[in-house]
């Protein structure tokens, strides 16, 4: 049970050192911010193996949830700034479907 | 940035991790002296909330909290000074719609639920409020231009309501000889649920506007 435990933390803390890495480097906003909620969320799970639900959840909520629907919004906002100096309509690239 | 600069930023960057590595080696190695833990723990039954968490947050180090909120509040006056909202999203199409006008109420009630329950298990007032701000974020999605929010005055007072009522509370208390945000005993409970309250709505209010981005 320990051993089996223990395979679990590693295989935990590897992922989430790969999520990190791979949210870092990522060239593209958009991708970047699907792989940070990716990684609040697997962290959200290490601070559950560490006993603490209350960080967990605000993890989960807050760092996860909430931080990247605003960072995807940030993300939808500047590619359609950047859009905006050559075209009006290419601003579609965000969290849920096209604006009004 | 030219090439040598983000040079230099890269190794001052590596050196601040060293740094911090070091410190948290110097930290992890080290025989842990005489911690606040027990002395907290031995006053859980004094904070008028049996969940250790919630009585440090909100009575032992209540003070860092209400800073917290003010930290929330100052990033939300930061993107309302960015100038106003972008338009929302068109309205959604009916499968959407009704798994909104579900899913709305639940967050409500489990935001309610998760306020109550941080008195004696893992919850509390930030974790309610991200719910309340999901609720938000999710009614824009789903098409509502405001995110369900009310009108800009109303925001605006909702958005204080967490700070001003932390620190009414503190201030009345200081006013009545027991000293900054030192609760009796005997009122700390209903205390400490009506500045949760209040900074769960606040909380709610500011996630939502600031998912909204920009000036009401």
């Amino acid at each position: 049970m320990t051993q089996l435990l223990l395979l679990f933390d590693v295989v935990l803390l590897t992922t989430l050192l790969a999520l990190a890495v791979a949210a870092v480097t990522s060239p593209e906003p958009r991708r970047a911010v699907m792989l940070f909620i990716a990684f609040g969320l697997w962290l959200s799970m290490v601070w559950a193996r560490l006993r603490a639900p209350d960080v967990a959840l605000a993890e989960a909520a807050i760092g996860a949830g909430l931080g990247g629907a605003l960072m995807l919004a940030a993300a939808r906002r500047a590619a359609k700034r950047e859009a905006g100096d050559s075209t009006e309509s290419a601003g579609d690239s965000g969290a849920g479907g096209p604006p009004a | 940035m030219s090439r040598d600069w983000s040079l230099l930023l890269g190794m001052l960057l590596a050196l601040l991790a060293c740094v911090l590595l070091w410190v948290l080696h110097g930290a992890l190695m080290d025989q842990p002296g005489p911690r606040l833990a027990d002395l907290a723990a031995a006053n859980v039954p004094y904070s008028g909330v049996s969940n250790p968490v919630t009585s440090v947050l909100l009575n032992f180090r209540a003070y860092d909290t209400l800073l917290e909120l003010a930290v929330v509040l100052a990033a939300l006056l930061g993107i309302w000074a960015l100038g106003p909202a972008v338009p929302g999203f068109q309205p959604s199409g009916p499968v959407l719609a009704s798994m909104v006008s579900w899913i709305v109420p639940l967050l409500i009630l489990a935001g309610g639920y998760m306020l109550w329950v941080g008195g004696h298990a893992p919850g509390g007032a930030f974790q309610a409020g991200a719910l309340l701000g999901a609720a938000g974020v999710i009614l824009r999605l789903g098409g509502d231009p405001r995110a369900g929010l009310p009108d800009e005055t109303m925001q605006r007072w909702l958005a204080v309501a967490g700070t001003a009522v932390f620190t009414l509370v503190g201030l009345a208390l200081a006013a009545a000889g027991e000293g900054f945000l030192t609760y009796p005993t005997d009122w700390a409970k209903w205390l400490i649920l009506l500045i949760e309250t209040a900074a769960t709505i606040a909380i709610g209010v500011t996630l939502a506007a600031a998912y909204v981005g920009g000036r009401p």
